[in-house]
């Protein structure tokens, strides 16, 4: 009875609706506050440090700390190397997530399982295990050495650890996109007259362009900031093969704290505006995938 | 049988490419896969077994390594709990009401994820240096954070932080709310229509962003390498053994303790398979019921991904 009485209101118009809702579920104070709270302590308090320790440095010392040549050559290996292994990454990941929704081969559900591999392998384990396979004497690296081929403490070592690191992100956002293409578009377009070539770039490729640039996005963001499988096998070499997290941790090692967050917060802006685009990204692609619907 | 009536079908209206094109394209694709992929893997632990079995063991029994497996177990101990009671109440403030600035909280969440490991470990260090903020206060009361293995959890949680939230928050949007209020109108309270509304409902999502919040803690590298300083036997976590041992030449030994690490990477992609293809069931067998619960059918279908 009193049962009937409390859930009326819902009936009564969209209006009545939404308010009600909010308050018939206990525990907002209660998880809101503790929402805030963690990510206060953890996150936000800590992040806020950096940024009052790079108030303590003048303008000229931040600009001299962000912008020797030691750290400028950094720049150009870490966001170079991403931004090559982020689109080798958008080809294969393409092709592979292609492979895994339109065909059907044995041992397709390990290969999908295995897509994952770089999430869940710890990167100082890549990082190890793809320089003992491109090192002069490994799997790979003995028959590319005598071809003058040398990948592993070498600056392309970085763009393979890279591409390791970055893969699933394509897959996994072209993945679902490609599951809910619909078929009768394609269809329509061969009914058409359009070659199957015809139908992908007209057809197929548009409506997953959005969700392959929110994946090479990702993998960009993600290599921008890799640390662990790179140092392994980039030989790290100043000025030619050192990435810039490297060179925080050289400043930390020195006890330069102020140069350390320097260039910690060059990174920090970079990750934060890749963030906004990949937001954005989303967002746009959610409102492509939703229009025709 | 079904299965080929709709290859058949597609053939005919000619949404597929020609023979030689699709088993091209999967050749080049598993080509990829095993270069990327399988040979990583495999290397790992054919450079551990290198000397024999006889010589990995040795390497896995060594103390430090074993105290390199200890910290790593303690760290994720505490780290992924952490995380997953804020996953839960960050989820369930986002997913089940409505406020300001909620898109704002959830890009908040995210954060951590695009935060480089490096800038993670180091802004510990200037909150709890020996020069950080609060660096001169925990000198004074004898309290290590940074180069102990508080700083080694912190770095953890904060490089783990959104793993559950983000699992659970587009899943629980998904379920809407229509269930717990149910519960709560026939008379539940709060922590009853979570255990026995809401949590059936998340399970998968739970398991899901557990373990892989779990491996990314025991595999994190870069924060931890940071506020670790290294000191054997006590501050070094298993990637970080595995570092040392390989700049030290020690292959065999490098190798055997990250073929810990690949194997809890194996075994988190096999539960994670596991536990799609389990929610997946469970979305078909809730799709085929008959029309007489057609609640049940759909605030959850479509969630899978």
């Amino acid at each position: 009875m009193t049962a009937a009485s409390i859930s009326a209101p819902p009936l009564e118009g969209a209006a009545a609706r939404r308010r009600p809702a909010r308050r018939v579920l206990p525990g907002f104070n209660l998880t809101l506050g503790y929402t805030l709270l963690y990510l206060s302590l953890i996150v936000l308090i800590p992040l806020s440090a950096l940024v009052f320790k790079t108030f303590t440095l003048s303008w000229a010392d931040f600009w001299a700390a962000i912008s020797g040549p030691r750290v400028m050559a950094s720049y150009r290996l870490t966001f170079g190397a991403s931004f090559f292994a982020a689109l080798v990454n958008v080809f294969f990941g393409l092709l592979v997530a292609w492979v895994l929704v339109r065909y059907s081969f044995p041992g397709k559900k390990i290969i999908d399982a295995l897509v994952d591999l770089p999430f869940a392998l710890p990167t100082a384990v890549a990082g190890i295990s793809l320089t003992a396979l491109l090192a002069g004497n490994g799997w790979i690296g003995q028959y590319l050495e005598p071809h003058g081929i040398q990948l592993a403490f070498k600056p392309a070592g970085v763009v393979v650890a890279l591409i390791f690191i970055g893969l699933p992100f394509v897959v996994r956002t072209v993945q679902p996109v490609l599951e809910d293409a619909e078929k009768e578009l394609e269809e329509a377009a061969t009914c058409l007259g359009a070659t199957r070539w015809q139908t992908f770039t007209k057809v197929i490729f548009p409506s997953i362009a959005p969700a392959l640039l929110t994946g090479f996005a990702m993998a960009f963001a993600r290599a921008v900031g890799e640390y662990g499988s790179v140092i392994f096998i980039a030989g790290n070499m100043p000025m030619i093969s050192e990435i810039t997290p490297l060179i925080i941790i050289g400043k930390l090692e020195q006890y330069d704290y102020a140069g350390a967050t320097a260039v910690a917060v060059v990174m920090l802006v970079i990750s934060f505006i890749l963030l906004l685009v990949i937001n954005a990204l989303q967002a746009w692609q959610r409102k492509r995938s939703g229009a025709p619907a | 049988m079904s299965n080929d009536t709709r290859t058949n079908r597609r053939a005919q209206a000619g949404t597929t490419e020609p023979a030689w094109v699709r088993w091209t394209l999967i050749g080049v694709a598993l080509a990829f896969i095993f270069l990327f992929l399988v040979l990583p893997l495999a290397a790992v632990f054919t450079e551990a077994l290198r000397k024999g079995f006889g010589a990995y063991l040795e390497a896995l029994k060594e103390p430090d390594a074993w105290a390199a497996i200890r910290l790593t177990l303690i760290t994720a101990a505490v780290a992924v709990p952490l995380n997953l009671v804020f996953g839960v109440a960050a989820a369930w403030a986002i997913a089940k009401y409505e406020f300001r600035g909620k898109a704002f909280l959830t890009t908040l969440v995210d954060l951590p994820f695009s935060v480089s490991p490096v800038v993670a470990g180091l802004i510990y260090v200037l909150m709890f240096g020996a020069q950080g903020w609060f660096g001169p206060w925990l000198a004074a009361h004898d309290v290590k954070i940074i180069f102990a293995v508080p700083g080694i959890v912190l770095a953890t949680v904060f490089v783990t932080f959104p793993f559950i939230a983000r699992e659970l928050i587009p899943l629980m949007q998904a379920q809407g709310n229509e269930e717990e209020q149910a519960a709560i109108v026939l008379g539940a309270t709060g922590w009853q229509t979570f255990w026995y509304v809401t949590l059936p409902n998340i399970k998968w999502g739970l398991i899901y962003g557990v373990i892989l919040c779990n491996a990314r803690a025991m595999g994190e590298f870069g924060a931890v390498s940071v506020v670790s300083g290294h000191i054997r036997g006590q501050t070094n976590t298993m990637p970080l053994h595995v570092e040392i041992l390989y700049n030290e030449y020690q292959s065999v030994a490098a190798f055997a303790v990250a073929s810990l690490l690949a194997l809890l990477a194996l075994v988190t992609l096999v539960i994670k398979s596991v536990v799609e293809w389990r929610h997946e069931r469970e979305m078909k067998a809730v799709a085929e019921l008959p029309p007489e619960r057609p609640l049940a059918a759909t605030p959850v279908a479509g969630v899978a991904r």
